[in-house]
C-alpha cells in the first residue's frame, strides 16, 4: 500500500470533484468535493446508502455525465474538460459494468452483436478475428462460444451479468466502473459473478471502482473502501482497516446496521435514528451530524476535513475511542 | 409449545398454468406459525417462498393458477379453525385486515394513492373494528405513533407519495397493524431500504411481536434478516422445504447439502486460496427446472445416481426437518 502511495501514480484521480443537479433553489449537490485515487491493479470499493452520491461518481468518472467542478485526471491526463472526440482513448481504457444485467443489454441483438458492437466502436479485431475474439471473451466469463448465436432472453441474470462482464472487457480496459454488479442477483449466483471478477482482475491487472451498498461485498472485493454519505466521503483508507477499526460514527453505524448471517453475532445497539435529511437542504457544517449520537455544535458550523494518519483519513472533529466490533 | 399452531401449512401444493402447460411452483409445502413467533421463510428466486405466502392470504391469481394440494389450517379467534386453502371469498376478506395482514416490499402496493395515510388507517378500524369517525381518526395516529413515524398527529394528513421509503414501510406496517392482527405475513418488508432503514424496521416489527404477541411469517432471501428476526427457519429450494429448524441449529449445524452450501457462499464466509486471495463458495450452476428426484442434485455436491431419481422424504430429527437421502452422511 505505502509502496504504491509513494511510487505509482493513480491510474485515476478526482480532485474536488463535485457534481449538482437542478437549478434555482432547487439544487442538489449529489457528489461534493471528492478526492479519490485508484491505482493500477487496485479495487475502489464506494459504499454508502441510497443518496449517498456513489453512483453519481462512477458515471462521472467515465465521463458518462459531466462534473460541476473539480478535475478528473486519468494516467496523468485531464479528461474533465475535453472534448468527446479527444476522449476516444479513455473511452476504451475505462468500461463499466452495470446492475441490471437485464436492462443493459439490447434485446433485439444476439450476444455476438453486443459483444462486437463494443470491438467496433474501437476498431478492434476487423474481420475474420472478431469472432474468434468475441469466443474468447466469452470463454474467458465461463459461458460457451456457442452463447454467441442467442439472446439475451435466453440467458438467466448470472449469465447476462457474464456477457455484461465479457462486453466490457472486449476492448481490453485498464479500469473497470462496476456499478452494483451483483446486487440484482441471488446469492448463490453472486458469489460465482463475484469470484469471476476476482479472477478476471487478478488475470488482466484491471483496476476497479465497485460501487454497492453491501459492505459484506465491497470489503470482500476492494483493497481500499470509501464511505459515502449525502455525496461526501465521511471515510476511506485500507478496506480491512476500515470494516475493523472505523474512525467515522457513520461507518460504525453502517457496520452496526449490516445484517450478519450469524444468530450470535454481537450486535451493537447504535441503530442510526432517523431518516437521510432531504439532499435539496442538507445539514450545514457535517451533513451527517442530524443522525449522529456523536454531534456538538461545532459539527453545524463547521464541515470536517478528512484526517487522519497514513492512508486511513476520516471526515470528523472527533476523535472517538477505538471501538471493536467483534 | 402444548397450544395448537396458529397457522399450520400441510403438503400444500400450488399449480399455475400457462402457455407451456402446468408447472407446480410449491408442492408438498409444511409449515407452521405459533403465536408470539417469527417463522423466516428464505430462499432465491423461484423457490416458491412468495407463491406461497400469496396462498396464504388468498391473493393467488384466480385465472392461472389453483391450490392443488394440501390445507392451509389457520386457528381463528373465536377458536374455531378455517382452511385457508379452500376458504370463499366473503370469508378470506374478513379475516384480511381482521385477523391476517400482509406487509409487501412496495409499500406502494398496500397504500391508495388518493388517500392520506390517516384516513386509510382510518378506513381500515371502521371497516373491521366498527370504529365510529372520531375513535377511528385517533386510532390512526396512535398507530402511526407506534410505528414511531415522528410528529404523527401531523403525518396522518400526508399521502403516501409525500413519504420517504422508510416512512412510507412505517406507514404500511401501521396499517397492517391497526386491526391488530393476530398473524402478519411480511414478504421481504425490508428488501428496498437502505441498511440503516431496515435495521429500524426489524426492530419494530420485533416489538410488535412482543407487545402484541402475533405470529409473523417472515418471508426474505436474506440470510443476515433470518439471522436477525427469526424464531424458526424453513428454508425453501425448488418449491419445497428442504430443511427447518430452529434459528441457532440452523446456522451453527445446518443438515442439508443446500442450506450449508446457501450459507458458505455468503461473503463474509470467504476462504483464502492458495494465492492467499479471498474466494467465495458458489453453488455451482444455478436452479433447474425439477424432473424427477431431489431438486437441488443437479447443484448437489453430494449427489449420487438416486438423488436424480428418487424424490427424497421429509425426515424428522430433533425438531428440525431435513429432505435429503444423505444428511446423515455428509453432515
Amino acid at each position: 500500500m505505502d509502496d504504491k502511495e509513494n511510487f505509482a501514480r493513480p491510474l485515476l484521480e478526482t480532485r474536488g470533484l463535485s457534481r449538482a443537479f437542478g437549478a434555482g433553489n432547487r439544487v442538489v449537490r449529489a457528489v461534493q468535493d471528492v478526492d479519490l485515487a485508484v491505482y493500477p491493479g487496485e479495487v475502489l470499493g464506494l459504499v454508502g446508502e441510497s443518496g449517498s452520491g456513489k453512483s453519481t461518481i462512477g458515471r462521472l468518472v467515465l465521463r458518462l455525465i459531466e462534473p460541476s467542478a473539480g478535475d478528473i485526471v486519468f494516467e496523468g491526463e485531464s479528461i474533465a474538460g475535453i472534448s468527446e472526440r479527444k476522449l476516444k482513448p479513455f473511452r476504451r481504457k475505462a468500461q463499466m459494468v452495470f446492475q441490471d444485467p437485464f436492462a443493459s443489454l439490447n434485446p433485439r441483438l444476439d450476444v455476438e452483436a453486443i459483444i462486437g458492437e463494443a470491438l467496433d466502436a474501437h476498431g478492434l479485431y476487423r474481420g475474420a478475428r472478431r469472432r474468434a475474439r468475441i469466443g474468447d471473451l466469452l470463454e474467458m466469463v465461463g459461458l460457451p462460444a456457442s452463447a454467441m448465436g442467442r439472446y439475451p432472453h435466453e440467458f438467466s441474470g448470472g449469465q447476462r451479468q457474464r456477457i455484461g462482464i465479457a462486453r466490457a472487457l472486449a476492448v481490453e480496459p485498464k479500469l473497470i466502473v462496476a456499478d452494483e454488479p451483483v446486487s440484482a442477483l441471488d446469492v448463490s449466483v453472486q458469489a460465482q459473478v463475484l469470484n469471476l471478477m476476482q479472477e478476471l482482475r487478478h488475470r488482466l491487472g484491471l483496476a476497479m471502482i465497485l460501487i454497492s451498498h453491501d459492505l459484506d461485498v465491497v470489503e470482500l472485493m476492494s483493497d481500499r473502501i470509501a464511505v459515502l454519505y449525502l455525496g461526501r466521503i465521511m471515510e476511506q483508507g485500507p478496506a480491512a482497516d476500515i470494516v475493523a477499526a472505523p474512525r467515522h460514527p457513520y461507518t460504525r453505524a453502517l457496520i452496526a446496521a449490516s445484517p450478519k448471517a450469524d444468530p450470535d453475532a454481537t450486535r451493537v445497539p447504535v441503530a442510526l435514528t432517523g431518516e437521510l435529511p432531504s439532499p435539496l437542504s442538507p445539514p450545514s457544517g457535517c451533513v451527517f451530524r442530524t443522525r449522529c449520537p456523536h454531534a456538538q455544535a461545532v459539527c453545524a458550523d463547521q464541515v470536517p476535513v478528512l484526517r487522519g494518519e497514513g492512508a486511513h483519513r476520516f471526515a470528523c472533529h472527533f476523535d472517538l475511542a477505538p471501538q471493536s466490533l467483534g | 409449545m402444548e397450544s395448537a399452531p396458529l397457522l399450520e401449512i400441510t403438503d400444500l401444493s400450488v399449480t399455475f398454468r400457462g402457455e407451456a402447460g402446468e408447472s407446480t411452483p410449491v408442492r408438498g409445502v409444511s409449515l407452521s406459525v405459533n403465536a408470539n413467533e417469527t417463522h423466516a421463510v428464505v430462499g432465491e428466486s423461484g423457490s416458491g417462498k412468495s407463491v406461497t405466502s400469496l396462498a396464504v392470504m388468498g391473493l393467488l391469481p384466480k385465472a392461472s393458477s389453483r391450490i392443488s394440494g394440501g390445507a392451509i389450517r389457520y386457528r381463528r379467534r373465536d377458536g374455531l379453525t378455517s382452511d385457508l386453502a379452500h376458504a370463499s371469498d366473503g370469508e378470506m376478506r374478513r379475516l384480511r385486515g381482521a385477523e391476517i395482514a400482509m406487509i409487501f416490499q412496495e409499500p406502494m402496493t398496500s397504500l391508495n394513492p388518493v388517500l392520506t395515510i390517516g384516513e386509510q388507517i382510518a378506513e381500515a378500524v371502521r371497516l373491521h373494528l366498527g370504529y365510529d369517525r372520531a375513535r377511528a381518526k385517533a386510532r390512526a395516529v396512535e398507530m402511526l405513533a407506534l410505528v414511531e413515524i415522528p410528529d404523527a398527529a401531523r403525518r396522518a394528513d400526508d399521502y403516501p407519495h409525500h413519504m420517504s421509503g422508510g416512512m412510507r414501510q412505517r406507514a404500511m406496517i401501521a396499517l397492517a397493524m391497526s386491526c391488530n392482527p393476530a398473524l402478519l405475513i411480511a414478504d421481504e418488508p425490508t428488501t428496498a431500504l437502505d441498511v440503516t432503514i431496515q435495521a429500524q424496521v426489524l426492530k419494530l416489527i420485533d416489538r410488535l411481536r412482543l407487545e402484541t404477541g402475533m405470529g409473523v411469517l417472515f418471508i426474505t432471501h436474506n440470510l443476515g434478516v433470518v439471522a436477525e428476526i427469526a424464531n424458526r427457519v424453513s428454508v425453501f429450494y425448488a418449491g419445497e422445504v428442504v430443511e427447518s429448524a430452529e434459528k441457532r441449529p440452523l446456522f451453527h449445524a445446518p443438515r442439508h447439502p443446500y442450506t450449508r452450501a446457501l450459507l458458505d457462499c455468503l461473503p463474509a464466509r470467504a476462504k483464502r486460496d492458495e494465492n492467499n486471495r479471498r474466494i467465495l463458495n458458489p453453488i455451482p450452476g444455478q436452479v433447474a427446472p425439477v424432473k424427477a428426484g431431489c431438486g437441488f442434485a443437479p447443484r448437489c455436491v453430494h449427489a449420487r445416481a438416486w438423488c436424480h431419481e428418487v424424490a427424497p422424504a421429509l425426515e424428522a430429527e430433533d425438531g428440525r426437518v431435513i429432505r435429503c437421502h444423505r444428511w446423515q452422511e455428509v453432515a
